[in-house]
């Protein structure tokens, strides 16, 4: 007898082809707007080409990858187990500032102070995201309109600090520097190790490491712990994993505080690496595009690494356009956006297929099976050959 | 299920009954106004800091104006909503009508931009009807990449077009013209899109609930499977759900265009969407409640920008509006819920513990913010000036948390329909 | 006279299985015909042919002496059938009007909805039939009851002619059945056809003038309601000849390991789905729980594995009162479960079969080492439990989607049995599976048995049930309404119980 199909080998290329569709779709778009605007596409595509590979540019990329691959693994949390934190904007935000601020005023020596602004941060975005949760699993609320109003109150609770700060001390809408011992080192040491010297004051943020810690925790919490197992199965079969006995309201609570704390990090590699202050024009949206990132990524930890240089080469050599490429950087953010349209809706093809294909195996899979029954004389009692079919 | 009915039929009676009286459209309506003036009113007395400005035809003014469009992206949240399709993607698709309608009224002018606008929006809707719709796409997912790409769009639209402009940059247009005034008693100055906006309520609610186009589009929302074993196009009412829904964001974002600033500028919608869909929820995926919630977001919006001793006194307001909410929930009839046949309930309605269960919350919580605002009022001079901002979010979670089982949302939203899939 | 529906010959066929075998099936203008089976005897498919939904491979239809052949139900409506379906298709939050006229809107020039012309013709209806709604009130404030005269109303408003109700008592409580069988014989009286899909024998009896029952696919006659018993249907159903069971040792001990009282649980809406339910099984003994789909088996199982909402009664496990435990605390106490549907309740389709071995059993030895997954060991108990249990598989790191329906199930059975439970709750436990890895279940369950579990067995195969069964207990709308021994019990005695024929007779009992 046989044993059913085997997923084919072709499937697996087939979900790997589709990203690079996506995104090898989205360069076509992205040319023929421009073409459309009467400028030359491969002039620019090979402008950012040729900047691109530049050894500043990949740290550029490296530095706004950071953050992008953290807000992306937030994002991928959540998604794991069906659950949309669309709150990360707010959550990292928030964390930032007070987590900066905090960061400002005390005093402690240096390797202390950073794991201080950490921890403060994380403790940030998971109380922050831990009102959505505490709704949705005590009242019922929908977690997606939660955040977003959540988001709003957020970032508007932000300003108002910022303002009151410059209403009262009559500074600037920011807070203070954070001091020496809370900096973070750069990690340009280390690069150089392979690479030639990196000029032009370019800094390798040693948040780096962070995030690579976090994209091992991510790793290794969902696919070596009980809690992972219980968190991935709640997101592949809800039923079967409660009557496997995963608590569902716990598991709701433990994935959007998680999410919200890993959130908490999504600004501090500018804090700590570059800014050493949070100020009025701190980098919006990150929360977003993590979502973006984490969809392309297929909320795989590797995937996401990939889907965050792909998003933070884009934003890396986009600047090159205008000098070199005539043509505006804004090409860039339609280059994304059609990328995360192609991806989705690349991936929900991709998917249905597959299934069809399944279904379809299964039916012959049947089919064969029976064929064996009624050769070996079986027959058996009627109600059981009949209820394959029950409506 | 605590879905619960009174069965008492209503208006055969001939005695009097002022709850009768209160379930009248014609009377409900004006007297909810009255109460709402009076208790602004009696604030504005009793202000301290002083205002004049919460009850004032300017002030009212600036609330219609203010209004409009959390009110056009409600409505169009309502129409998308109710075919089924979740539509958080209002922002990007008003920061597109911003876009649109600019340039429409700088090159024919502002009808056209107008039009133009509403064009714009229904490009986003049509993009996210093709993404949810044809291709089975989360409706959330669908509606973030809209929110991220509208923005490069208007950015990239404008550096094209609008920098070659005299006053226009890459960040904003030249300046725009209104589509034009009406002069009327108290409110002054009121536009014709006001008009039209406010106008497109009971259109909303008689197209909706009164054409079978309507009807068809509702039965999507609420169960799509039932509406195509009907012989229904399931697909092609959402579709059309969904690009209204866009064209009225569009005209949400002209409107803030041509009519509130009179130029285009970059993240100038600034959440509004957010907010439309705020209403929409607020409002109870209803014409008339939607209406409701923008002309209250819209005030205190209009407020702020005019007057921060007025703001503050809006805690007062706040405050009054709570405890009259505690002092009705407690008088409130008692309703017996329907669903008691056939089952021996551990608990009798009527008993304590279902009084207490069932009334509780709904006196105790608006009392205890009642009084907490008050204490705030009390206390000190000023609020923050975000507070304006932020209240309508912060309500709609409030409504939410506290009114989530009145809520009725259309039982498919959100949910990805496939023919022959269910 | 024609008839107002004729079948002939029809046969269906679906990958592997005859759903309909030269099934003949004749209904006169204005009866109430009742088509009656067990589940999985093909009434279903039958009526979903005579509607349109699927055409037959063979076999001719008549609808008023007219050869016809459907497309789809649009074809069937406009003959004036008309279809109940058992899972209402209902709008919740439209008005009782709104759901009946939506897609046939009379209108005034095709835009505006004409309530007033659709409102009066429902009343019309609504009086004609004796089909009481209000035409403004949401559905979703109304009972079941309402629900299905709106249903039907829906059907008549589109000028059917001929109704077919699709178990249209399954979801009522008993008063309303009466209700439902007063609005039937109005309808009739008034010239309709109908065609009523049942198998509580009871109330078929009450209804019908003529009855025809389908077994395995096939008709086993037509006969009048005058003139037949409870038992003689049951009979009919069930066959004339039951399965012996093997002789065999008891392995039934003394020890009780599962003791169940007075539970009860009710759906959402309030309905009582189990009753009062009292059930004890011992050690090395199989508890069969024979019924009709549908009476409360699948919510009784909810209920003892912790999943259910408003449960009331007790529960012991080995002499622990688990009553208030969780769910995960009483797998961990040795609950082993085979759901009835492995795909929704038993497996991670995507997931590869070594992460499919442990669930349920995630966070017990050898699966579990403190918080982390022990993958080696877990690696090497499924590479045992597939070698044991006869997996057939290229290797453990497949998905479990890619096994055929037979070895997923011995894949559940096996890591069921290897966490060697205290029970075992076996719903439906070969249910499309083939022959082969039926026996093979089957054989682990009777070991296991002799080993000393405690089974629960709900089945709807009766070869199943009384070729393993120690003691069997009959469950009827929520209650275990006898127990019977499986050596002795007689075909007739088994349907007429599970059929509610016994318990309205008196005959058998």
């Amino acid at each position: 007898m046989s044993t059913g199909p085997v997923r084919p080998r072709s499937s697996i290329l087939l979900s790997l082809a589709a990203p690079v569709a996506a995104v090898l779709f989205a360069l076509l778009f992205s040319s023929l707007v421009l073409l459309i605007s009467g400028k030359d596409p491969v002039a620019a595509f090979s402008a950012m080409l040729s900047y691109g590979s530049r050894l500043e540019t990949f740290v550029d990329a490296v530095n706004r990858a950071t953050p992008l691959y953290i807000a992306g693994v937030a994002v991928a949390i959540g998604f794991r187990m069906n659950l949309f934190n669309i709150g990360v904007e707010s959550q990292y935000i928030l964390a930032a500032l007070i987590s900066t601020q905090v960061g400002t005023v005390i005093d402690l020596p240096a390797p202390l102070h950073v794991t201080v602004i950490i921890v403060v941060a994380m403790v940030i975005g998971a109380l922050w995201a831990a009102i959505p949760a505490v709704l949705k699993v005590t009242r019922g609320v929908n977690e997606v309109i939660a955040t977003i109003m959540l988001n709003a109150i957020g970032v508007s609770f932000v300003a108002a600090f910022l303002l009151a700060r410059w209403d009262s001390e009559g500074q600037d809408t920011r807070t203070a520097d954070i001091p020496e011992s809370g900096r973070m080192p750069d990690l340009n040491g280390l690069f150089e190790i392979f690479t030639r010297e990196i000029q032009k004051g370019r800094h390798v943020y040693g948040f780096l490491l962070v995030a690579v810690v976090v994209g091992l925790a991510y790793w290794f919490v969902l696919n070596r712990t009980t809690l992972g197992y219980d968190l991935r199965a709640s997101g592949a079969n809800p039923m079967a994993a409660e009557a496997s006995g995963v608590p569902a309201k716990r598991m709701i609570l433990i994935a959007m505080i998680a999410s919200g704390a890993i959130a908490g990090l999504i600004g501090l590699p500018d804090v700590l690496g570059d800014r050493y202050h949070f100020g009025g024009d701190f980098p919006q949206g990150l929360g977003f595009l993590g979502i973006a990132v984490a969809l392309l990524g297929r909320n795989n930890p590797g995937g996401i690494v990939a889907a965050a240089m792909v998003f933070a080469y884009l934003d890396a050599t986009a600047p090159i356009l205008e000098l070199e490429g005539d043509a505006p950087r804004e090409i860039v953010t339609i280059t994304k956006g059609v990328i995360i349209f192609a991806a989705v809706i690349a991936y929900a093809v991709v998917e249905r297929a597959q299934r069809r294909r399944e279904v379809a195996a299964a039916a012959r899979a049947t089919a064969a099976l029976h064929a064996d029954e009624d050769s070996g004389g079986g027959g058996g009692a009627a109600p059981a050959a009949a209820q394959g079919v029950r409506a | 299920m605590t879905a619960t009915v009174e069965r008492t039929g209503s208006g055969t009676g001939t005695g009097f009954d002022p709850r009768t009286l209160w379930r009248r459209a014609w009377f409900r309506w004006p007297a909810l106004t009255f109460l709402g003036i009076a208790v602004l009113q009696i604030a504005e007395w009793i202000s301290e800091p002083p205002t004049d400005e919460l009850v004032s035809g300017a002030q009212a003014s600036a609330m219609l104006r203010w209004a409009v469009p959390l009110l056009l992206a409600g409505l169009g949240g309502l129409f998308s909503e109710r075919s089924g399709v979740v539509n958080i993607g209002l922002e990007g698709m008003m920061v597109l009508g911003t876009w649109f309608g600019a340039w429409g009224a700088i090159e024919f002018g502002p009808v056209w931009g107008t039009i133009i606008g509403m064009v714009g929006g229904a490009l986003g809707g049509l993009l996210h009807a093709v993404a949810t719709v044809s291709f089975g796409v989360d409706h959330i997912i669908s509606a973030v990449a809209i929110n991220l790409m509208a923005p490069g769009i208007a950015r990239y639209l404008a550096d094209e077009v609008f920098t070659d402009m005299d006053g226009g940059s890459i960040t904003q247009s030249p300046r725009v013209t209104s589509v034009g005034y009406v002069e009327l008693p108290i409110l002054d100055r009121v536009s014709w899109l006001t008009i039209i906006a406010f106008a497109l309520v009971p259109v909303s609610w008689f197209v909706l609930w009164r054409t079978r186009f309507g009807l068809r589009l509702r039965s999507c929302g609420e169960h799509p499977t039932a509406a195509d074993s009907l012989g229904v196009n399931v697909y092609r009412y959402k579709y059309i759900a969904v690009v209204i829904s866009g064209a009225l964001a569009g005209l949400a974002g002209s409107f803030i265009v041509t009519e509130l600033t009179g130029i285009y500028r970059e993240g100038q919608v600034n959440g509004r969407g957010f907010i439309g869909l705020a209403t929409m929820i607020f409002g109870n995926w209803r014409p008339g409640g939607t209406a409701l919630g923008a002309l209250l977001f819209g005030y205190a919006d209009g407020l702020q920008l005019r007057d921060r001793n007025g703001v503050h006194a809006l805690l007062l307001v706040g405050s009054m509006a709570m405890l009259l909410l505690a002092l009705r929930a407690a008088l409130k009839k008692e309703k017996v819920p329907v669903r008691t046949v056939g089952m021996e309930r551990t608990e009798v309605p009527g008993g304590w513990r279902w009084r207490l269960r069932t009334r509780g919350v709904s006196v105790l919580v608006p009392a205890a913010i009642g009084v907490g605002l008050l204490v705030w009022y009390l206390t000190t001079d000023t609020v923050p000036r975000q507070l304006p901002q932020v209240t309508p979010h912060i309500l709609t979670l409030v409504v939410l948390v506290f009114s989530g089982s009145r809520l009725r949302m259309p039982a498919a939203d959100g949910k990805v329909w496939r023919k022959g899939d269910h | 006279m024609t008839a107002a529906v004729e079948l002939q010959g029809i046969t269906k066929r679906f990958p592997g299985v005859v759903a309909n075998d030269r099934v003949t099936f004749r209904v006169e203008a204005g009866e109430i015909h009742a088509l009656c089976g067990e589940n999985g005897a093909g009434k279903s498919t039958l009526m979903k042919i005579l509607y349109g939904m699927q055409p037959p491979d063979e076999g001719t239809m008549l609808v008023g002496g007219e050869t016809v052949r459907f497309k789809s139900p649009k074809d069937a409506i406009d003959l004036g059938i008309g279809m109940v379906h058992q899972h209402f298709m209902l709008a919740d939050n439209l008005t009782v009007l709104e759901n009946i006229v939506l897609g046939s809107e009379p209108t005034s020039g095709g835009v505006l909805l004409d309530l007033r012309t659709a409102r009066k013709r429902v009343e019309e209806l609504s009086r004609t039939y004796g089909l009481d709604v209000h035409p403004d009130q949401l559905v979703e404030e109304l009972e079941v009851g309402e629900r299905q005269r709106v249903e039907i109303i829906k059907v008549l408003f589109r000028g059917a002619r001929i109704l077919i109700l699709d178990e249209p008592t399954a979801v009522l409580v008993p008063q309303e059945v009466e209700e439902l069988f007063r609005n039937l014989r109005e309808l009739r009286a008034s010239g309709v056809t109908i065609i009523f899909i049942d198998h509580k024998l009871d109330e078929v009896l009450a209804i019908s003038d003529r009855i025809t029952v389908l077994r395995g696919g096939r008709t086993v006659g037509t006969v009048d309601a005058a003139d037949v018993t409870a038992g003689d249907l049951a009979e009919m159903m069930v066959g004339s000849e039951l399965p012996s069971p093997e002789t065999r040792e008891s392995t039934v001990t003394d020890q009780l390991a599962l003791a169940v009282s007075g539970l009860t649980v009710r759906s959402p809406d309030g309905r009582v789905v189990v009753d009062g339910v009292d059930l004890r099984v011992h050690r090395g003994e199989v508890v069969g729980i024979a019924g009709v789909e549908g009476n409360g088996q699948a919510e009784l199982i909810e209920a003892l594995l912790g999943l259910g909402h408003h449960v009331e009664g007790r529960v012991e496990l080995d002499g622990t009162d688990i009553t208030g435990w969780h769910t995960r605390r009483r797998r961990e106490g040795g609950l082993g479960y085979i759901p009835e549907d492995r795909h929704r309740r038993g497996l991670l389709l995507d997931a590869p079969l070594w992460e499919n071995a442990m669930l349920g059993h995630q966070t017990s030895a050898p699966y579990a080492k403190g918080m982390l997954v022990d993958r080696a060991a877990t690696r090497t108990r499924t590479e045992d439990l597939v070698g044991t249990y006869d997996v057939r598989t290229p290797g453990i790191d497949v998905t479990a989607r890619a096994l055929s329906g037979g070895n997923q199930q011995k894949l559940i059975i096996g890591r069921e049995m290897v966490a060697d439970p205290k029970v075992l709750i076996a719903a439906h436990p070969t249910r499309g599976i083939d022959v082969g890895a039926q026996a093979a279940v089957w054989e682990h369950l009777r070991e296991a048995r002799g080993k000393g579990l405690a089974v629960l067995l709900v089945s709807a195969d009766l070869d199943e049930l009384i070729g393993l069964s120690d003691t069997l207990v009959v469950m009827l709308r929520g209650r275990l309404v006898a127990t019977l021994d499986p050596a002795k019990v007689t075909p007739r005695e088994l349907g007429s119980y599970m059929t509610g024929a016994a318990v309205s007779t008196e005959e058998v009992a």
